[in-house]
């Protein structure tokens, strides 16, 4: 075997001796596009591992954690919610509208492959700033590409996050989320049980599109990059469309043994993932493939990631049958193989044996990578930067509007009305709110879910920032009603094998570990990206959390927007005098500096129970999360929302600066109608959950009064800056 | 009342449809499969939303040869209801049962939010329990929304009291900012001259309930079945 060819496909030297040890021979080709593509970083994780198994996994809800196609919670009544976060970075940076709309269809299929139906995705993207030219046609194109594959597939984009950024500006990112519904004796697994069981291929056939996409994802954009465009895939989501429907009606038949979708290394993957699971081998000729190409040899199939194709084991002699129902939506389901109990991989070609490779040796063998872990420079001088000296800045009702019509925290419209997020009719929270709500037809029953992640606190401090997106997202769902279940991941990092970059990924986990465990949030699976780097520069630390929550009664359902004249604000939680980390900071002084907000779990977990509490006791009207742009920020998106005024006093010893922007954790802004008050506030001292009254809903401005300053601005103004920010931009 | 909603490859917004006649109205309804051609009886035919045959060659173009469609138009000849909604009245331009087309949003961008519609003609089976020029708050979520059809035929429409339904603003009034896609004389639904067809690009059976943030659109499914009843228009 030649050094260039192992070397070409991404293999070490360390990786390619074991495989000859495995084997106890040379591998031909075919098996080392197997290994190769199994070994990359995207399907094997061989760097993340060791450190992903930190993660608390298990709770009383948790039905599957990770290792499947997706993770499952429990929502009561024999019903479970199925969930995945994935990332699509990569392929959004060379080509944003197909990079988009196939990450969408690939998680989607992640669903449905586990039997249930996918009911709403949500998205966390992460641009450069939209001043370029560039970021504005990766937004473009990614914003078009998810509503493109998710309008015509029919499932509602409802909700997601997005940031803008410079450290995004050459290498964005595009994690899609989504969730399922099943009943939980419907639930699929991705196994290959069973020796004699027929192995077969349904749905689209195979090209040679996205052939090395998963070793592309795993290595560094670079101006190269360009010609990575043909390991794009290409997305159809009309024959997923198909192929879903015709999975979910195959599902109920029973016939089922295991089903796994098509995804990063297509064929490969997909077969020996389910044989390994099932501890089974199998046994498969290539040539029964359906092809759209003529000429493709058995390398280019075995890792062709052609999209919207499925591997399918059903029961022996039941073959007719799931062939019937796939014809019956115009899909082909052909049998190409089937379960054998040597545990291996055989692959033929026609009668010859083009690869026989043991199918753990596959998912299981990969060497683990430890790698060195090290502080950065930038960290020190990042965290002792004295922001006690900053001017305040003399006009806070401008700096306000300044904070509103940035792209960050301004409204997203522009964005999520490209997206059907009504089709299903579940959608009970418009998009724009601190979570998506989706109704459970015919329970009494919502569930909650969003995304989050601020990579600047990561960036400052990796381990309080991971401790933050695991908190905020918890945050969000409490904020609209729910109990949190769980959460997926999507951890977007650099390149792991720099030690700076490492230190980010273990000391974020550690944290996210730590809040996972404190809120009751276990991680139930994810995605990890690493190598989102451009010319040696990585992006902002990005673990994306993902976390789905159950409502219990829709009449437990809260919004943000503040209802009615005279409804008393609350604050539960505790103001610090900290600008660390803030988007006041960034925005105004030019600062990406001081240390992230500080995070104290136990009280998180004391306002998280309170807000809850009161909301599921009716003394709440409306509830929202303090976070990017402060006190000040929360509390004017509350009064767009409500299209209502706000009159609050703020008398902490606290500079305005702080009080109004600063960014610290823990705190939720809730609202009481006035005759409920007392009670409301007798409960509050019962739970011991520091808490301040801050005024009352009403009028036609934002009115807040300081210690010697005063804020004013007319909703109407307030409004303006907040919807017109990002159209202004986009629309020009 | 019996309803069919046809399922066509790429229909997504079908078990929308359904589940407002069967869970909101309490009516019997079944599917119609695109590939049969029995249409089960029904009293009237829902072509739902979606994109089918993933809006391929043309929105509606390849839907319009489904074996079903041959017994749709036959059934609408005949003078039955049929509903098209967002697809379906791209379906119902496209077999011609409806005049006029419907092309590209002028944004070239997909639209879906909450739009008002000014109910122009309340004499029809679909619109008789709504008041004459009321407001109503219907969705619309499409990116080929925007109703093109010549002069002769928008004037004809207009004076035979066809266009059932345009795009105003909250306040009522038919401006070029409440036209959410470039239509014709802001039109959002028309109905054949006979009075049995009904094409609408925002989506009833998205506020047939009050949880999903109104009910203007189930006045629509009970104007129907109160026409159907014996009641007026």
């Amino acid at each position: 075997m030649s050094r260039e060819l192992w070397k070409e496909m991404g293999l070490t030297q360390e990786e390619y001796t074991k495989i000859q040890e495995i084997l106890e021979r040379e591998p031909n080709e075919v098996e080392l596009g197997m290994f190769a593509t199994m070994w990359s970083e995207h399907c094997s994780y061989k760097t993340s591992k060791p450190v992903l198994r930190t993660f608390p996994t298990e709770g009383p809800r948790i039905l599957q954690g990770p290792g499947e196609n997706a993770g499952i919670v429990d929502i009561g009544d024999g019903q479970a919610a199925v969930f995945k976060i994935e990332s699509h970075n990569h392929p959004s940076a060379i080509e944003p509208y197909q990079g988009a709309a196939t990450g969408v269809g690939g998680i989607i299929r992640d669903i449905f492959t586990m039997g249930a139906r996918p009911v709403a995705v949500l998205d966390s993207l992460r641009f450069g700033p939209l001043k370029s030219k560039k970021s504005r046609f990766l937004l473009d194109g990614v914003v078009a590409g998810i509503a493109g594959y998710g309008n015509c597939i029919g499932i509602p984009t409802i909700g997601g996050d997005i940031y803008f950024h410079p450290s995004y500006e050459d290498n964005c990112l595009v994690n899609v989320l989504c969730i399922g519904l099943i009943d939980q004796k419907d639930i699929a697994k991705g196994t290959a049980a069973g020796p004699g069981n027929p192995v077969m291929v349904v749905g689209a056939r195979t090209g040679r599109d996205g052939i090395h996409g998963c070793t592309f994802a795993s290595e560094e954009l670079s101006e190269d990059s360009e010609e990575r465009r043909p390991a794009v895939q290409v997305g159809d989501p009309f024959m997923e469309k198909l192929l879903l429907e015709a999975c979910l009606e195959l599902i109920k038949t029973g016939y089922v043994v295991g089903m796994q979708d098509m995804g990063a290394a297509g064929l490969t993957s997909s077969s020996c993932e389910m044989a390994s699971r099932a501890g089974t081998g199998i046994e498969m000729d290539v040539a029964k493939v359906p092809r759209r190409e003529t000429g493709m040899n058995p390398y280019e199939i075995m890792i062709s990631e052609s999209q919207e194709r499925m591997l399918v084991v059903p029961k022996q002699g039941k073959e007719e049958e799931v062939k019937k129902i796939f014809a019956k939506w115009g899909l082909e389901a052909v049998v190409v193989g089937q379960v054998t109990d040597d545990g291996f991989m055989t692959i033929k070609e026609g009668e010859k044996v083009v690869a026989r490779v043991p199918a753990k040796a596959l998912t299981d063998m990969c060497p683990a990578y430890t790698s060195e872990a090290v502080e950065p420079e930038y960290i020190g001088p990042a965290q002792s930067y004295d922001l006690s000296t900053l001017p305040e800045m003399e006009d806070y009702s401008q700096t306000l509007l300044s904070l509103l019509g940035t792209c960050t925290i301004a409204s997203k419209e522009w964005i999520f009305r490209q997206y059907d997020h009504m089709v299903g009719l579940n959608t009970i929270v418009q998009p724009g709110s601190d979570a998506a709500v989706l109704r459970i037809k015919g329970t009494n029953k919502a569930l909650a879910a969003t995304v989050d992640c601020n990579a600047r606190y990561v960036y400052l401090n990796p381990y309080a920032g991971g401790k933050i997106a695991v908190a905020e997202a918890a945050r969000n769902l409490v904020c609209s009603g729910a109990l949190p279940l769980g959460l997926s991941d999507c951890l977007n990092f650099g390149n792991p094998g720099k030690p700076e970059i490492f230190w980010q990924f273990k000391e974020a986990a550690r944290g996210m570990s730590e809040a996972c465990l404190e809120l009751e949030t276990p991680v139930t699976g994810g995605n990890v990206s690493f190598h989102n780097e451009t010319k040696g520069e990585a992006i902002y630390p990005t673990p994306v959390v993902g976390m789905v929550g159950l409502i219990k009664d829709l009449s437990h359902v809260t919004t943000m927007n503040f209802k009615k004249e005279g409804d008393i604000i609350i604050l539960l939680g505790e103001n610090k005098d900290e600008l660390g980390g803030s988007t006041y900071i960034s925005v105004i002084h030019g600062l990406e500096a001081g240390n992230a907000p500080e995070i104290d779990l136990k009280l998180e977990k004391l306002v998280q129970r309170s807000t809850l509490e009161l909301i599921k006791e009716g003394f709440v009207t409306a509830a929202h999360d303090c976070a990017e742009g402060g006190l000040a920020v929360a509390l004017a998106e509350c009064c767009i929302a409500g299209n209502i005024g706000a009159d609050v006093n703020l008398t902490d010893g606290i500079r305005g600066s702080s009080l109004l922007f600063g960014e610290s954790q823990s705190r939720v802004i809730i609202t009481v109608p006035k005759e409920k008050i007392d009670a409301a506030l007798q409960r509050l001292k019962k739970l011991e959950v520091p808490y301040k009254v801050l005024g009352n809903v009403g009028g036609k401005a934002l009115q807040i009064v300081g210690t010697g300053w005063k804020l004013r601005l007319d909703t109407a103004e307030l409004e303006e800056k907040y919807r017109e920010a990002i159209p202004c931009i986009m629309n020009s | 009342m019996r309803f069919g909603v046809v399922v066509f490859p790429g229909s997504n917004c079908d078990a929308d449809c359904y589940h407002v006649v069967d869970q909101v109205m309490g009516h019997p309804v079944t599917y119609l499969w695109h590939g049969d051609k029995d249409l089960k009886n029904v009293d009237c035919i829902i072509l739902p939303g979606g994109f089918s045959y993933g809006d391929y060659l043309r929105t509606g173009a390849i839907a319009r040869f489904s074996p079903i469609m041959d017994k749709v138009v036959e059934f609408g000849e005949k003078g039955g209801f049929i509903l098209g909604i967002c697809n379906g009245f791209q379906i119902l331009t496209e077999t011609g049962l409806l005049p006029g087309a419907l092309i590209r949003n002028p944004s070239l961008r997909f639209i879906c939010k909450d739009s008002y519609l000014r109910v122009e003609q309340n004499e029809t089976p679909f619109t008789g329990k709504y008041q004459s020029k009321q407001v109503i708050k219907v969705p619309i979520a499409h990116g080929e929304g925007s109703y093109v059809a010549d002069k002769e035929t928008l004037e004809k429409m207009e004076k035979a009291g066809q266009i059932v339904f345009r795009y105003s603003t909250s306040q009522g009034e038919i401006t070029q900012e409440a036209n959410p896609n470039g239509s014709a004389r802001n039109i959002a639904g028309i109905i054949n001259e006979k009075g049995n067809i009904l094409g609408m690009m925002p989506h009833p059976e998205r506020c047939a309930e009050a949880i999903l943030g109104g009910e203007d659109g189930k006045l629509l499914f009970e104007s129907l079945i109160n026409w159907w009843q014996g009641g007026k228009a």
